[in-house]
Formats: structure tokens, sequence, C-alpha cells
């Protein structure tokens, strides 16, 4: 937890909350909530040459929201006054036209331990000190080669404090302190451009860099991109897929970590509803959604309805455990959220999310694994993906892959999706190796809502995959 | 619109005479309702607002932004932005936009209709969407998600160098994404109806859309991998000229991160294609009158029969690179100006989209990619996506198809284009989408 006099407890007075509280439960709702939120951001962009920006942001603003029934009503506003509230408290419960007594709220104050330490905040830290971590990666590029003819380097930090106070008495908040820095990269050569990129993001302060070397990160993206460019174009047609340590975790986030989402089970929008209990995935297959792990970019103290952070297996020894919860599907189950209740800002209403999810270290030998495949690909570095929950059908890109030829990792290939169908995938997984590894800081988008996740996995072979180029 | 004016000039008069100042201003207003098995599923109502502030002094910029229009954060914002300007690089390029005599077009795009519509006629619009959808069809299982959404936007640019602009404009749409079933099998389609007040929309082709898109994909099967032509659906295409949009975007170009940086004046693309960036259409959901710096928006052709004819700039690249603006500052207020496309069309040709299959001997129509963001390197031109669709065979729509991607790249496909359908369609996007049929894709399946 960060030092602060005006901790997360006291973004607003406790008798403000409750009085917007009273409000929103003046039209008959059930159930009321107040999410405060002061976010304060810096970045600073080296691209072409030079220092071309350095950006600060402030964004504060409070979101209201009732549910009566079925239905939830939301509204949000940046004018904190007291009328400011009671304004958007009363557009909230419009939607509830039922008339009713209205619920006293008392506010109970809970201070939950954020798992991570932040050591120095960055808006503590000197702009002109971020600014030399961009020089210094854009030379360090740069002199990869000259083949390398462009670097964009990014620098952001952001400070997220939030109260959450609602009608079950509770009130409660969280510091949230994120660090990030990314370094992408164009080389050019006989066949044309590539790119190479690199990131790192933890849910920390400045000393992120105490532990990560700018000019490490840098000279990765440079020879990612320098690599490429004598790639082949990828193959195309199923074959085994082996993806490297780290890389995986975007595969099991699209593959089924989506699917797991309740929201998605409650309206049968996933393969994997009334699956609990079942076998999903090959038996050395497990499967966790974190939200304790101190210091990833998907960690926090408090979700973002209040509910302390998680560990939630999903998927144990093969076996669909649980799905991921927030406040409004938990409570229809009568059961607790899991702690996965996540917005992008105050201005947006909670949904289920994922945190930091990842897949438990296995047996083998990475080695071995990559020995023991005849023909197929080896993927270093993932870039995103998409799923249609409905019928797990997913997507991911491979930003850095590899033919694998005779049991050997040979010429690089060109860019390209590979595709699958969740539920297949995690039964065709054959072999997992014990070099678990974190992955890249992602931002997870669902419903137009972007969230910080993390994610990770060992090296892993999936048996059968369709991988999207263009090579016969 | 009064106000937002008034909040801009107030910054500009903060002022000192040694730096330009452009603020950037933005009001919106939103309401959402969502309808889940004949209830309100939810509704939000939703005021936004924010300033960002740009500040140039001595060929440096500081930038900095707020949520929020409040006097003492405005007063915080500028103080920001002037801080941040000496960490910058200088560069004799870098100015505020100054005012270059093009008339702003005069563009109808708000619609008093929508602003006095009342919440329980837009409740009643997203109950009855996803009524029609429950029951357009017995293969209809589930309705994901119907709604209605709208949005109230008003926005002001003030600059130091006498930039004065202001637009407002409403918008609203209708969509639904359903699931048909059987057999245990589920596929999923959506379909929505976009306009400028509530009287535009057209409910029952939004649910329309979104049965037949489901209910077309029941039984598909991974098709065999195969080079094929491929028609591209509007919706698909529109994706599709949105990257390309990226790639010819004056930025790109002069940072060497486009592939058509050296290739002005060369055959590009197939000579079926002439691509237009014309925010001053007013049928395009993404019209405006003013760009991202204040300039008088315009009809720029990018391509004329398959000739690349010019790159779209904001102020800061047209200088650079020797010319001027084209009125292609792209922005929110929470970054500085970019530069892009913001209606991109292709000039339609006259076919229907039936009359297209009809002439393709085997093939495949494309309805639906994914992973774009993953699959698609704007740089190096990689393209791979994942799709659903339907296969062709001998002119006739066969069977759906799904679990595929369909690869190529960027300059390949422009190069590949046969035709262009005749059915441009304006979508919530920054680009229209019309059928397109491309000739030697990779398709992987099984």
């Amino acid at each position: 937890m960060t030092s602060s006099d005006d901790g997360p407890g006291r973004l607003l007075e406790p008798s403000l909350l409750r009085d917007a509280l009273h409000s929103a439960l003046r039209t008959g709702g059930e159930f009321a909530e107040v999410f405060v939120e002061d976010r304060r951001s810096m970045s600073a962009l080296f691209d072409d040459g030079r220092v071309e920006e350095l950006t600060g942001g402030r964004s504060r603003g409070v979101g209201i929201r009732v549910v009566f029934g079925e239905t939830t009503g939301f509204a949000h506003t940046a004018d904190l006054s007291p009328e400011g509230l009671r304004s958007a408290a009363e557009a909230a419960s419009a939607a509830a036209s039922e008339g009713g007594s209205g619920l006293t709220v008392a506010l109970d104050s809970v201070q939950e331990v954020h798992p991570g330490v932040v050591a120095v905040l960055p808006a503590d830290v000197a702009k002109a000190r971020k600014v030399a971590l961009l020089e210094e990666a854009d030379r360090v590029a740069r002199g990869e080669g000259d083949a390398i003819r462009q670097v964009t380097v990014r620098y952001a930090d952001s400070r997220r404090r939030i109260q959450v106070a609602n009608s079950d008495g509770l009130l409660t908040g969280d510091d949230q302190v994120r660090t990030s820095f990314s370094v992408s990269c164009v080389a050019a050569g006989d066949g044309g451009m590539q790119t190479g990129r690199e990131s790192v993001g933890h849910t920390v302060g400045f000393e992120l860099f105490d532990r990560v070397d700018v000019a490490d990160l840098a000279r990765r993206a440079a020879r990612r991109a320098i690599t490429k460019l004598d790639a082949v174009p990828a193959p195309s047609g199923e074959m085994p897929v082996v993806v490297g340590p780290g890389g995986g975790g975007v595969l099991f986030h699209e593959a089924c970590g989506h699917g797991l989402e309740a929201d998605l089970v409650a309206k049968s929008a996933s393969v994997f509803a009334g699956r609990r209990g079942e076998v999903v995935a090959a038996p050395f297959v497990t499967l966790v959604d974190d939200g304790t792990m101190a210091g990833e970019w998907g960690c926090y103290a408090i979700d973002d309805e209040g509910r302390p952070a998680g560990r939630n297996v999903l998927i144990e020894d093969g076996i669909l455990t649980d799905y991921m919860w927030d406040r409004l599907r938990a409570r229809r189950e009568g059961r607790d959220s899991s702690g996965n209740g996540r917005r992008q800002s105050y201005q947006h209403l909670p949904m289920v999310r994922m945190t930091n999810t990842f897949l438990l270290g296995g047996e083998a030998d990475p080695d071995d694994i990559v020995a023991d495949t005849e023909r197929g690909v080896y993927v270093a570095q993932l870039g995103g993906g998409q799923v249609n929950t409905a019928t797990g059908d997913f997507v991911f890109g491979m930003t850095e892959a590899y033919l694998i030829e005779n049991g050997r990792i040979t010429a690089p290939i060109r860019e390209g999706n590979l595709i699958g169908n969740g539920p297949d995938v995690l039964q065709d997984i054959d072999a997992i190796a014990g070099d678990f590894a974190m992955g890249s800081p992602g931002t997870c988008g669902k419903d137009g809502q972007g969230v910080p996740v993390g994610d990770g996995t060992p090296t892993l072979r999936v048996t059968r995959l369709t991988v999207g180029g263009t090579a016969a | 619109m009064a106000e937002l004016i008034d909040i801009a000039d107030r910054v500009i008069g903060w002022a000192s005479a040694d730096e330009q100042v452009e603020v950037f201003v933005v009001h919106e207003r939103e309401t959402e309702v969502r309808a889940y098995e004949q209830q309100v599923e939810s509704l939000m109502v939703a005021e936004s607002q924010g300033v960002g502030i740009r500040v140039v002094r001595d060929g440096r910029q500081g930038f900095a932004h707020a949520g929020t229009l409040d006097l003492d954060v405005l007063a915080e914002t500028l103080v920001e932005a002037r801080d941040n300007v000496a960490f910058a690089t200088t560069d004799e390029w870098c100015a505020v936009a100054e005012p270059d005599g093009v008339p702003p077009a005069e563009l109808d795009l708000h619609r008093a209709a929508l602003t006095d519509h009342p919440t329980g006629a837009k409740v009643a619009a997203a109950l009855e969407l996803e009524r029609l959808v429950g029951e357009a069809d017995p293969r209809i299982v589930g309705v994901e998600s119907a709604e209605y959404v709208d949005s109230i936007a008003e926005s002001a640019v003030v600059t130091t160098t006498g930039i004065r602009s202001t637009s407002r404009e409403t918008g609203c749409y209708l969509s639904a994404s359903v699931l048909a079933g059987g057999d245990g099998e589920t596929q999923t389609g959506f379909g929505f109806s976009i306009g400028r007040q509530p009287g535009d929309l057209d409910a029952e082709r939004a649910a329309a859309d979104a049965v037949e898109r489901a209910t077309r994909l029941l039984g598909a099967v991974k098709p065999d991998s195969a080079r094929l032509t491929v028609v591209l659906d509007p919706w698909v295409s529109a994706q599709f000229l949105g990257i390309v949009g990226s790639t010819l975007n004056g930025e790109s170009v002069l940072k060497g991160r486009s592939l058509f940086a050296d290739r002005l004046g060369e055959e590009v693309a197939a000579p079926s294609l002439t691509l237009v960036d014309d925010p001053t259409d007013v049928a395009a959901f993404t019209a405006t009158a003013a760009d991202g710096e204040g300039l008088a928006t315009r009809r720029n052709v990018l391509l004329e029969d398959g000739r690349l004819l010019r790159f779209v700039h904001n102020s800061y690249t047209g200088r650079r690179s020797g010319g001027a603006s084209t009125g292609s500052a792209v922005r929110g207020y929470a970054s500085t100006p970019g530069v892009g496309v913001q209606a991109l069309a292709l000039v339609p040709g006259s076919r229907t989209q039936a009359e297209l299959v009809a002439d393709v001997e085997d093939g495949l129509l494309v309805q639906g990619v994914s992973g774009l963001h993953s699959g698609v390197n704007p740089v190096s031109g990689d393209f791979s996506t994942g799709a659903e669709g339907l296969r062709i065979r001998r002119g006739a729509l066969a069977e759906p198809v799904r679990e595929f991607t369909i690869a190529s790249t960027i300059q390949k496909m422009l190069q590949d284009v046969s035709e262009v359908g005749g059915d441009l369609e304006w979508l919530p996007m920054r680009a229209a989408g019309v059928s397109l049929v491309i000739g030697d894709v990779t398709v992987s399946g099984a």
C-alpha cells in the first residue's frame, strides 16, 4: 500500500456516499452502489528520433448503480458535489418506477491489504528521468544494426484510486499504481519491412526499472524485427504448434478464459455453460485466475465492486471446477463473487473479467517437446487474440514464430493468426513443460471496455491447430 | 454549444505571448438500453466531458488532458501541458494549425428529434428489437444482446493562431447479437441499424440480418485448405479498407512505417479501385465538417483507378512533407491530433452481391472475420484473419464454413480485386462497406 494522507478510503466523505445511496434507493431499488475513481496518468513518447511529447492526464468521477429485479440502472458524473451526486443517483434510479420505502444504509469501512507494495510513486520521479529511459532505449535499439529504420518508445504510469460504497453497508477502497514501458522497431530489408515489439508492465511504481533493463528490452525488440526480415511465408493448415514460455497465456485467455466468465455462461453464450465438474481438458491442465499475484499487471486489492481479489482455480487436472463471477451474477446464483467484477472506469458498468490467468507448470522438458515434433510451428511471442465464446472458435496472432522441421526450430515465419476451437484445443494439449513464465502485459477488451490483464504459461504443445499462413 | 466555445476561449485567454495554445473540448450525452428476456437488463445514462490542451513553444510541444471542465482543473491542465513542453525535443515543423482559408462544409448532423426523444421510447425500442429477434425463427435459441444506444456530442477547437471551430452531432443505433442452435451446436450473428435520429432506425432489418447471419451458419464445417476467390461481405470489406487507410496516413509515411511510402503516382491496386475519404458526405456515420485541429474537412481521393494519388495529413505531417493539411487530423480529447482517414469509401460498382457470387466458380463468401488486430501487420502488409462464411460452388452459395483463416498480403489483395459491388453501405466505423471480389486468397482449414 502506498503511503498517502488522502488514501483510498478518503476520496469522498462517507456521509456524502451514504446520502447518494439513499437517493439511489428512493424509488425502490434493492441494491445501490457508488463507485468513485480518481485517476492520474503520465506518458512520454519517443518516436522518429525525438521526444515527441509528454502527456499528463486526470480523470475523476462517480458511477452509481441501482439494481431492482433483473434491471440495472446506471449513471455517472464528473461532478462530485452533493448536487452532482444526487442528480446521478436519481438518474440511475429512474429505471425503477415501482416506488418504495427506500432502504437505510449504514456504512462500515473495510480496508483490504493490497497484494503489492509500491516503493516509488511515479509521480514523485522527475520527468527527466523518465525521458532518459526513452532515449536509452532508442539508442540501444538503433545500435542493433542499420536495418533498424524506426523506433518508438513509450513510458506510461498511472495511479488509480477507487472507493466503493454499497447498500449492503460496504465501504472500501484501493490504490492501484501501474508502470509500463514498450519498444517498437521497424526494420527494412530487401523483402520489405518487419516489426518487433517488447513491452513490460507491472502493478508497481518506478522501482520497476530496478529490475527491468530498458536496454535489454530495446535489444530484444530490435532483434525480433531484424530476425523477421528473413522470415518465410507461414504454413497453411493443421499442424502441431509449440508455444514458448510466457507466450501461451493469450491462448488460454481466448481458448477458455472468456468462456468461463459467468455473465456469458448465464446467457448460454459460452461453450462451457453447464459443464462444471466435467472433464474439459487434458488431465495435466490446471488453469488459475489470480488477482492477488503481487505486482502483476492484472492485480489489485479489491475489484471494482469492492470484493477482495481472489485466487480462483478454473480447471483442475482437466476438470472444470468453477467459472469467474461478479456480484450481479453471483447474487443470482446465491453465492459469493470471486472478485472478478471489473470496469474500465467510473463511466462503465462492472462485468466479469479476468485478472492474471495462467497455466500451472508440468513435467516435460521444453527441449524434448520441440525434439518430439516432426513438423510444426514454434511460437515464441503471441500478439493478442479474439474468441467467439458461443462457438468456442478463437484466433491468436504470432508475432515471432519459427518452423519446426525434424524436431528442430528452423526458419522464422511471417506474421499471421492461428485458429482453433477452445474445447478441442484444451483436449489436444499433449505436453506441458516446467519452465513457467508470465507473458507481456495485456489489455483485454470486452463489450467496449479495456482492463489490464496478465497471463502466463510454461512451454506447451497443442497437437493440432490451424496455422493461417500462405505457404502450401 | 456557446458554453463549450466559451470554456475554450477562456483557456486561450490564459496563453502567454511566447506560446501557441490549442484547446479541444468535448461534451457527450449517451443513453444505452439493453433488453434481455423482455426485461430491461440495464439502462445507462451517461454524461461525459473532457479537455485536451496542447502548448507549443520554440518548436516543442507539451500536452495534458482532463475528464472534467471544472475551472480549477482547466488551469491545472494548462500548467501541466506547459510543464511538459520543456522535455520535448525541438522540431522545426512542430506548431499548432493555422487557418487555411478552406470554408467548412455546411453539414446538418444534429437532430432535435433525438435530443427530445423520451427515455421510455428508447426502452421500448430495445424491448421491441429483442422481441423481433426472438420471434423471427424457431432456430434462434437466445439473444445475447439487444440494445438501443444514442449519443449527442458537441466539440470545439480554439487556438491562439485564430482557429475557432465548433461542431455538434447526434447519432443512434439498434444492435442485436443472437444465438442460433440445434443438435448441440451454436452459431452467432449480429445485425444493426444506424441513424442520426430514432426515426431513421429499422428494427426489422437489424433483427432479420442478425437472424440470417446466425442461422445460415448452422451446420458449418471446417473447410479444406485451398487457394480461392473470396467475396468479402460489406461488413468485412469496411474493416479491410480501414487497414488500407492506415497505410495511407501521412504520419506512417513520414516515419517510415507505410508500405506505400515511396509509391505516390504508381499503380498500387486493381484499376477497379477508386478510394475516397470524404467526411463531408452526410451519409457517413462519421461525417464531420471540422477535423481534430478545427480545419475544414474535405473530399480526398486517395486511389484513382488503382493509382496512388495522395496520403492524408494533419497540419504537422502536411507541413513536414512540403504540403498542407488535408483536413485529416483525428483525435479524442486525451491525445494530440493524429492523422487518419475519417469516412473512407470505394466508388461502388453496379452489381449486387448475388450477381458477384454467380460469377464465382469455386470460392467463399466471408461474412465475418476475427483477430484483425493480431493477424494483420500494416507495416509489413502480412494479412491473416480468422473467418466464417459460406462456400461458393458453381456460382451458388453452398455449405457454411467456420474455424479457418484467410491470408494474403495487403499489397497483393489490392491488386487481386476483380470487382467492386454496387451495394455500398455506411457502417458504424470510419469506412463504408461494399461487396468485394478478391482472387487468390489462401484459405487455411483442415
